[in-house]
């Protein structure tokens, strides 16, 4: 709740700092005041509350992914760097944009009553359409921010859809009172409207978190987005979401009739999103759409965690998907980072654009490959640990036959994310890529720290793994 | 804790060498090796070969799922520690020879790889050892891919394909074995992943079976067996000289290794039911291996050939499961590592010299470099097994055991003495004797530097030769362990 209250006020405070077209001051101010909020948020650690009659609660389980997104929102700040030195005139504003969708996902990860949940998603991904078009001037951006927007529009619809039938059902909107509803041996036999209310509910939270078949979005709208929002996106978005995913599941579809519908249709989509995430990645020439098509992949490995249910916002699923959305966000925050900066120097975002970065910038070329290799999923990184317990918890269950399609899925991602490394390391420098990328020294450390932070996540992984 | 300050200390030195810059990151690394091996050395002199796990270190790793950082050496696992300490130094030297860009790296690599190696010879955890198994790949990759000839991007990622892929399925198994075990020590967790558990599982025939094969897998591909070698030819001829020899002198060893520690006892049932196939598939591979090798052209191809023969010949004797053919493929690694190291680096002195690996491009060597022909003869005849040589105690063995198990097929295995004697002689007297070429008229002798690292390898395929009780007598109680935990079931 803290945490919410002071993002609330620093995004206010940030558009008055940009009143004054004090660009220089943004981005220090909006970064010490996330790591206040990143620590004052671990005092709810340890204590349950509840807020405004229910509708939002504070517990280890939010604590937690609060910790994520605002981490990986700290961490990605310094990348914005480049608009500091343009002299971008809406800069104070983005920084209140990103802070607010920030809001966002906190309340969707610490819901107790479907409107927070709706409130919490419409907070983020309003924000987010406007972010996606932010490069004004530039028509794939234009398209970004259209595509998404419209889409959003319409899974917000049905997602609303959902939970209005689900209300209808169960006369309640609060997540441990459907449970009670839905259990209730009175309600035996489940209605046709709470089944095509949940059904709803998944449709519209798939789209947000891009899972197949709803995922169609998620290339164009990631390569058309300026590359700092399509981290952002690919991150944040996704951790909260699924959070909210899991939460959702947990608390407000335990039982085994709900479980009968929800479980085989995620079981689905999981299958499906890992098939075109990892296949779609596969064919693409430019790194940012093989980014986009690997973060539909790494929801189709997150999804693993959810079909892993053990009932509860503890154990192994619940600490699976923790640790997985933990290290997916620091390797996807590094490999954006290094894209943006190379990106910006040498004006291309394919391949052959990294080729001799090894040479030229050492130091970008080794995040770059601790960033893949912990995408890939190879041991010394959190990425592997990451698979690790989210296959274990499922193979706990049962779920082999999906563990091995996941396995064999994740041989064909070493394909694609062997494929920057290759170029870095292996390729000449062509005419466009001998000259070094300018790297500030915030945006070094940054780098440093995440390369350090998915080194230790894979060699010491105790540290996070069980604290759910 | 010993085995803790062995593995820490190579990654904490590549990690300081980023301070060095060229000359100064090399006689850094060097030093830092030489350390090492002389911890290893005091490891062998304080250990006492009549007692099992030593210098062993239990603390908790993973604790909400009982995993644990449990290392610990037994006679078996300091055999190997010993070659790795011993070859690193050696291996280091040799890459003195060349001049590589980014220098500090190549050798913070190099170093970073004997932590990973050593904790795969070291590790008593599955998961520790799996982990351990895939940080002695991630250098390797780099120092193959990076530094390594034309082809090199194209061969190296098939290597990291097939070694990544063959891996994934070991670790299944092992995740599967795990989900079998009974609760860990400290009671915060339903399962843990020590090796003594996995030995003490009794599971079905039927199970083992299958398990048998997802464990196999990693060990296969890295060894490598027939037909999963596929890799290993192109990428010993494409990767630089030092990561050659890493691959050839250690990195194979770890297949053989966790065949001896993490299979047989694991899934003695499982190994029941296939040792045939197995045995059957290393005596192909042995005389395919060398079929091709007396074919070969290029010197080192020759030699990867080489290798792939006299590795199959260490499986058939694992997979003969007899305290002989299991006491020769200790040994034989320790012979293997020396003896294919050394002519990796001969091949690689000559390659440096005239600009060609190519046999039909040589010729005449001896008549320039008297010193080189001694050494590369001592070592040839070492790998042909001639007696008094290491090749000859450990092949003897291995013949032994692998004729104790079936004699037709130690018969038939026999027959990689006579065709390895056939092909490296055939090379022997292409390369150095007969007439001179245009790339061979002005030819040097080994420098003063060369000789001081073949000299150490040169003693031990004596002291291996004459003396191979010092170091049978290390592996023997481990062997024994592992045989009782095989006939156990």
């Amino acid at each position: 709740m803290n945490s919410i209250i002071l993002l609330s006020v620093l995004g206010l405070g940030n558009l008055f700092l940009g009143f004054r077209r004090s660009n220089r001051l943004l981005l220090p101010v909006a970064m010490l005041m996330l790591a206040v909020v990143f620590g004052v948020n671990f005092l709810d650690w340890g204590t349950s509350q509840s807020f405004f009659n229910e509708m939002l609660v504070v517990d280890n389980f939010s604590v937690a992914f609060t910790g994520i997104v605002v981490l990986t929102a700290l961490l990605l700040l310094p990348f914005s760097q480049q608009y500091v030195r343009d002299g971008e005139a809406n800069l104070a504003e983005y920084y209140s944009l990103l802070l607010f969708s920030l809001v966002g996902a906190i309340m969707m990860v610490s819901y107790n009553h479907l409107l927070m949940l709706f409130l919490g998603i419409e907070t983020l991904s309003i924000a987010m359409y406007v972010l996606a078009g932010s490069d004004k001037r530039n028509l794939r951006s234009n398209e970004a921010a259209l595509k998404y927007f419209l889409m959003g529009a319409f899974a917000t619809g049905i997602l609303l859809f959902g939970m209005a039938l689900v209300y209808g059902a169960t006369g309640t909107f609060v997540l441990r009172d459907i449970s009670f509803a839905v259990q209730n041996p009175a309600n035996a036999t489940l209605t046709p409207m709470l089944y095509i209310g949940m059904l709803l509910m998944l449709i519209g939270i798939g789209f947000k978190v891009s899972a197949a078949p709803f995922h169609f979005w998620t290339p164009d709208v990631y390569e058309g987005t300026p590359t700092f929002f399509a981290a952002f996106m690919s991150t944040v978005v996704k951790t909260a979401g699924f959070a909210a995913f899991l939460k959702l599941l947990v608390q407000a579809f335990p039982a085994a009739a709900a479980q009968g519908l929800w479980l085989p249709t995620l079981t689905a989509m999981c299958v499906l999103t890992l098939l075109i995430g990892n296949v779609g990645a596969v064919a693409q020439t430019s790194i940012k759409r093989m980014l986009a098509y690997s973060s539909v992949s790494h929801a189709g490995y997150l999804l693993i965690g959810l079909v892993a249910f053990n009932g509860q916002l503890e154990g192994a699923s619940a600490n699976g998907v923790f640790f997985y959305s933990l290290a997916y966000s620091v390797a996807t925050v590094a490999a954006f980072g290094v894209l943006k900066l190379v990106a910006d120097a040498r004006q291309r975002e394919d391949y052959n654009g990294l080729n001799g970065l090894a040479k030229t910038n050492p130091l970008l070329a080794f995040v770059m490959t601790v960033a893949m290799l912990s995408l890939a999923g190879i041991p010394l990184t959190g990425g592997f640990f990451g698979k690790f317990f989210v296959f274990s918890a499922a193979v706990e269950n049962g779920y082999i036959g999906l563990v091995v399609f996941a396995v064999v899925m994740s041989m064909v991602s070493i394909y694609y994310y062997l494929r920057p490394i290759i170029a870095m390391y292996m390729n000449a420098p062509d005419a466009t890529t001998t000259e070094a990328v300018p790297v500030g020294s915030f945006q070094s450390a940054a780098l440093l720290l995440l390369a350090l932070l998915t080194v230790v996540l894979g060699v010491l992984p105790g540290l996070v793994s069980g604290i759910l | 804790m010993l085995t803790v300050l062995l593995l820490l200390w190579p990654v904490a030195a590549a990690l300081l060498l980023h301070f060095f810059k060229g000359g100064a990151a090399r006689v850094a690394a060097f030093g830092a090796a030489l350390v090492e091996l002389v911890l290893a050395a005091y490891a062998a002199f304080t250990f006492n070969p009549n007692n099992a796990g030593q210098f062993s270190l239990n603390l908790p790793w993973i604790a909400s799922a009982g995993m644990n950082f449990h290392v610990g050496m037994d006679g078996l696992s300091l055999l190997l520690v010993l070659l790795t300490a011993f070859l690193v130094p050696i291996i280091l030297l040799a890459a003195f020879r060349r001049d590589f860009e980014n220098e500090s790296v190549f050798y913070a690599l190099v170093l970073f790889m004997e932590t990973g190696l050593i904790g795969v010879f070291t590790a008593q955890d599955a998961f520790l050892f799996y982990f351990f198994w895939e940080v002695a790949l991630i250098p390797i990759y780099f120092l193959a891919g990076v530094w390594g000839g034309v082809n090199r991007a194209k061969v190296t990622f098939k290597f990291f394909l097939y070694t990544i892929v063959g891996s994934l399925f070991m670790l299944a198994g092992f995740v599967y074995l795990y989900f079998q075990t009974g609760p860990a020590a400290n009671g915060l967790a339903a399962h843990n992943s020590d090796l003594a558990s996995f030995y003490n599982l009794n599971l079905p025939a039927e199970t083992q079976a299958w398990l048998f094969w997802l464990i196999f897998a990693a060990f296969a591909v890295k060894m490598p067996i027939f037909p999963f070698h596929t890799w290993q030819p192109d990428t010993y001829t494409e990767a630089p000289a030092p990561a050659t020899m890493l691959l050839s002198g250690i990195m194979l060893k770890m297949g053989i290794y966790g065949c001896m520690r993490w299979l047989l006892p694991v899934v003695p049932l499982g190994v029941d039911r296939w040792q045939n196939l197995v045995l059957i598939l290393a005596v192909i591979g042995i005389i395919y291996g060398a079929i091709i090798a007396i074919r070969q052209q290029d010197v080192k191809r020759l030699i990867a050939y080489s290798s792939l023969s006299h590795v199959g010949l260490m499986i058939a004797g694992v997979f003969s499961l007899t305290q002989i053919g299991l006491q020769g493929a200790s040994i034989q690694m320790l012979a293997h590592g020396v003896n294919v190291v050394g002519m990796f680096f001969i091949a690689d002195a000559i390659e440096r010299r005239t600009g060609t690996r190519n046999i039909a491009d040589l010729g005449g060597l001896t008549r320039q470099a008297p010193v080189l022909t001694v050494c590369f003869l001592v070592l040839l005849l070492g790998t042909v097994a001639l007696p008094l040589t290491n090749g000859f105690v450990g092949e003897f063995l291995l013949l032994a055991g692998v004729y104790q198990y079936n004699a037709w097929m130690g018969a038939v295995a026999g027959v990689t003495i006579i065709l390895g004697a056939v092909y490296l002689l055939r090379m022997f007297q292409r390369v150095m004797l007969g007439p001179d070429s245009s790339f061979t008229a002005t030819f040097t002798d080994l420098t003063g530097a060369e000789l001081a690292l073949l000299v150490p390898l040169i003693v031990l395929v004596f002291w291996i030769g004459l003396f191979p009780n010092t170091f049978l007598h290390l592996s023997e109680g481990s062997v024994l362990s592992i045989l009782n935990e095989v006939v156990k079931r």
